[in-house]
């Protein structure tokens, strides 16, 4: 197909001279760190437009029956977890049930959220025509109705990524994330809600799509509002019916039977099944709000300004992503729960790709990032989870600056 | 959006029990576990599972299908879609049925023949093994024989084109209903005759079947001046002819000509811009509402190709009114049916933009 010779093609001269620190003309000592987009040429933004492009042809030309079994065997994992799980806490009177149920069941949410809910939605899997693994049929269980999401996460934020005032995700409306956003009082209590929307992420989710900022400039009528209000209300009833009614009752009932006729046990066991689903959705929320918070928030990436990314072509467009995005080191099982959103860069260079091929691709993007002296953001969870607690502590108080951002990827350094 | 399978005939209690469980797997549906069990157990579309695949000639093989619930039935002469996974690839096909309705077996049967550069004939014949799930589509069609089977019937076909007629000569076999049939069958060499032990054994049992196998790669083909010779009182027949688009048009002329145009039946597998006016009406103005391109069609020209002549982009699947996905929401006026020439058309009415031309002026929401 389209998979053009991709090595060579980049001039590799000057461009690690040309370090981040280096403030050139019109930028004063105080001046943030220069966006290495200033450093390009167009003809080499252009140029690395047409290897990325390169990149996702060959890798759509390549999927096949090896990309749908993958996704059809994600799926099957996730449905017996889930069917090990329920049958696990039906006895989640017990200690050891309770542990190994609430666990199984969590890694369960986590699967189907991430790997498979997000992706799926972003279309990553359509190419198959499968019409039940398919981003228009898709619904996942989290308080988002695919609709909404997939309009402010797909098209606002994939196509506006990092831009200061246009990307509604950058500290999602309610948080300083970035020293450019004026402060205000209430960020002093951003340390507090902060811990209330790890916690709590898939509301905090379904509510930023409702889009504040629409509501009050009346660009979103009343009644789409009420519509959209009530399509999270049925998605609520779902969770709260399955997770908080009906499993309980189940395991209730299970009790009875089991105990004959013991009403007390009956309701020990109502009450330990619902806290084990409250206990699952918690540590869901808590490790998507991680991988998410790192994809964008770590000290390594850069925000920009409109007149910065104003009459963008392509090639500028994969800078913004790369320069925009931060992953995360780890294993195989690692970045299958981070639904491979570990792979920021890779997933916002491609959102349309499957997941599965992000490991794959990861070597050539970072030797493109070293042809053209382009950082490739990365580093282990702690330590980028670490930079944006920080950042959240520091900038809920006036001022702050930018962090210093990483030099050109070099290979032997990392 | 991806093409699903036929909604199958499930008890409502089962329905209704279903509906109960969805409470505990929601948002996925009863149906995402079932599946785990068996994929045949899906109440969201009928699936069945290849029980058998039979070589006919050394291009055409038969796949008996058993479909996961009761078969919904089909005319013989009808069509169904199908839908199966190439290579991770979901494509969809239409294939007339070649067996007659009511198997004892339960099994359906179709009888693709190898296209090889295409990809789902090429898998069906080399690659798909007993036990693979495909889906099932709407059952479609009109090539069949009127309710009160004709005293006197002429079957002419060549290559494939013989699979519709094949589940036809069955049904009407099994229901001793084979009074004066003649059959013209066309194909290169005697091992390319797909069905060929079936039909002679017709011939030489049945007294009111008549086979004329006419080997092309010896005889040259079936001309219309063939037919005086060949079958005298063809113009007495009632025909039902498939087959190549050449053999099609010269047929059609020889009947328009000199025969009973009303006497005969084509089916054409083959997107009806290619057919010209057979069924054309007197056209008319489309306003597609959505994205406000106004288009003409001078009657023979559907819906479809009037707009994407007037620079609306318009989805569109196989062009020929089996897959749906052209599919537009009428607001106002009449279309005719470029198959049939029936005229319909009701406001809120979903229709297929492929196979329908506006009769009068027409809005539609695309």
């Amino acid at each position: 197909m389209a998979a053009t010779q991709m090595q060579g093609t980049a001039t590799e001269q000057g461009f690690s001279a040309a370090q981040s620190g280096d403030a050139s003309a019109g930028h004063d000592a105080n001046a943030e760190p220069q966006s290495p987009l200033a450093r390009l040429t167009p003809e080499q933004i252009e140029q690395l437009g047409r290897e990325f492009d390169a990149i996702h042809d060959e890798v759509y030309a390549d999927l096949g029956e090896r990309d749908s079994r993958y996704i059809r065997a994600t799926i099957k994992l996730h449905r017996q977890l889930v069917l090990a799980a329920r049958a696990l806490l039906l006895g989640s009177t017990l200690q050891a049930p309770w542990l190994a149920g609430t666990a199984s069941l969590s890694l369960a949410k986590i699967l189907e959220n991430m790997e498979i809910g997000h992706n799926v939605m972003h279309g990553q899997w359509d190419w198959m025509n499968d019409p039940d693994i398919n981003s228009q049929t898709w619904d996942w269980d989290t308080a988002s109705p695919a609709d909404a999401w997939r309009h402010s996460h797909n098209y606002e934020h994939h196509t506006f990524t990092n831009i200061r005032g246009k990307d509604r995700d950058l500290g999602y409306e309610i948080m300083r994330i970035d020293p450019h956003q004026r402060w205000h009082p209430i960020y002093l209590f951003q340390p507090l809600y902060n811990l209330l929307l790890m916690g709590f992420f898939e509301w905090g989710v379904a509510v930023h799509d409702l889009n504040r900022g629409a509501i009050h400039s009346g660009e979103k009528s009343k009644e789409q509002l009420l519509e959209e209000l009530k399509a999270i209300g049925v998605k609520a009833r779902g969770q709260v019916v399955k997770d908080y009614i009906a499993f309980p009752a189940l395991s209730a009932l299970a009790a009875l039977v089991a105990s004959r006729g013991s009403v007390e046990s009956s309701k020990r066991s109502f009450k330990t099944t619902l806290a084990a689903n409250f206990t699952a959705n918690i540590v869901r929320n808590v490790w998507a709000y991680s991988i998410i918070f790192c994809g964008h928030f770590p000290d390594q990436t850069y925000t920009f300004s409109e007149a910065e990314v104003a009459d963008e072509t392509r090639g500028g467009w994969y800078v913004r992503q790369l320069l925009g995005a931060a992953n995360i080191d780890g294993g195989p099982l690692f970045h299958l729960l981070a639904g491979n959103l570990s792979f920021q860069v890779e997933h916002h260079l491609f959102p349309d790709m499957p997941s599965s091929r992000y490991a794959e691709i990861a070597p050539r993007v970072r030797d493109i990032c070293r042809r053209y002296g382009l950082p490739y953001n990365t580093g282990p969870l702690h330590k980028q989870l670490g930079t944006v607690h920080r950042t959240i502590l520091r900038l809920a108080f006036p001022g702050g600056k930018v962090r210093p951002k990483p030099g050109p990827y070099q290979p032997d350094l990392t | 959006m991806a093409e699903r399978g036929a909604v199958p005939h499930v008890s409502p209690v089962r329905r209704r029990v279903l509906d109960l469980v969805r409470s505990f797997t929601s948002p996925l549906l009863p149906d995402d576990y079932l599946e785990l069990v068996n994929p045949l157990w899906s109440t969201r579309e009928l699936r069945g599972r290849v029980e058998r695949i039979e070589r006919e000639t050394p291009e055409a093989v038969s796949v008996l299908i058993k479909p996961g619930w009761e078969w919904p039935g089909h005319l013989p002469g009808q069509y169904v879609r199908l839908g199966i996974e190439v290579d991770g690839i979901h494509h969809w096909r239409a294939y007339s049925l070649t067996s007659a309705p009511g198997r004892p077996d339960g099994c359906i049967a179709i009888t693709p023949k190898l296209v090889p550069e295409g990809k789902v004939s090429p898998f069906l014949f080399g690659r798909v093994r007993p036990g693979a799930i495909v889906r099932l589509g709407g059952v479609e069609g009109t090539f069949t024989l009127p309710e009160q089977v004709p005293e006197r019937l002429l079957f002419i076909s060549a290559g494939s084109g013989v699979t519709p007629i094949m589940s036809i000569l069955r049904a009407l076999a099994a229901r001793g209903e084979l009074r004066d049939v003649a059959h013209i069958h066309s194909a290169r060499t005697a091992e390319t005759v797909i069905f060929s032990r079936e039909l002679r054994a017709l011939h030489t049992q049945e007294h009111g079947y008549r086979l004329h196998e006419q080997l092309t790669g010896e005889r040259g083909r079936v001309a219309p001046e063939h037919l005086d010779e060949i079958c005298p009182d063809w113009r007495e027949r009632e025909t039902f002819l498939c087959g190549p688009a050449g053999l099609l048009a010269a047929m059609r002329e020889r009947w328009e000509r000199d025969g009973a145009p009303q006497r005969l039946h084509v089916e054409h597998f083959q997107p009806y811009e290619d057919l010209g006016g057979e069924h054309a009406g007197a056209g008319g103005t489309i306003n597609f509402c959505k994205s406000g391109v106004q288009a003409a069609s001078d009657g023979s020209q559907s819906i479809l190709a009037a707009g994407e002549s007037a620079g609306a982009t318009l989805s569109y699947g196989c062009r020929m009114g089996i897959c749906h996905s052209c599919v537009g929401r009428l607001r106002a006026g009449q279309v005719r049916d470029l198959r049939t020439g029936r005229v319909h058309g009701q406001p809120g009415e979903t229709l297929q933009t492929c196979i329908n031309a506006p009769e009068g002026a027409v809005e539609i929401d695309l």
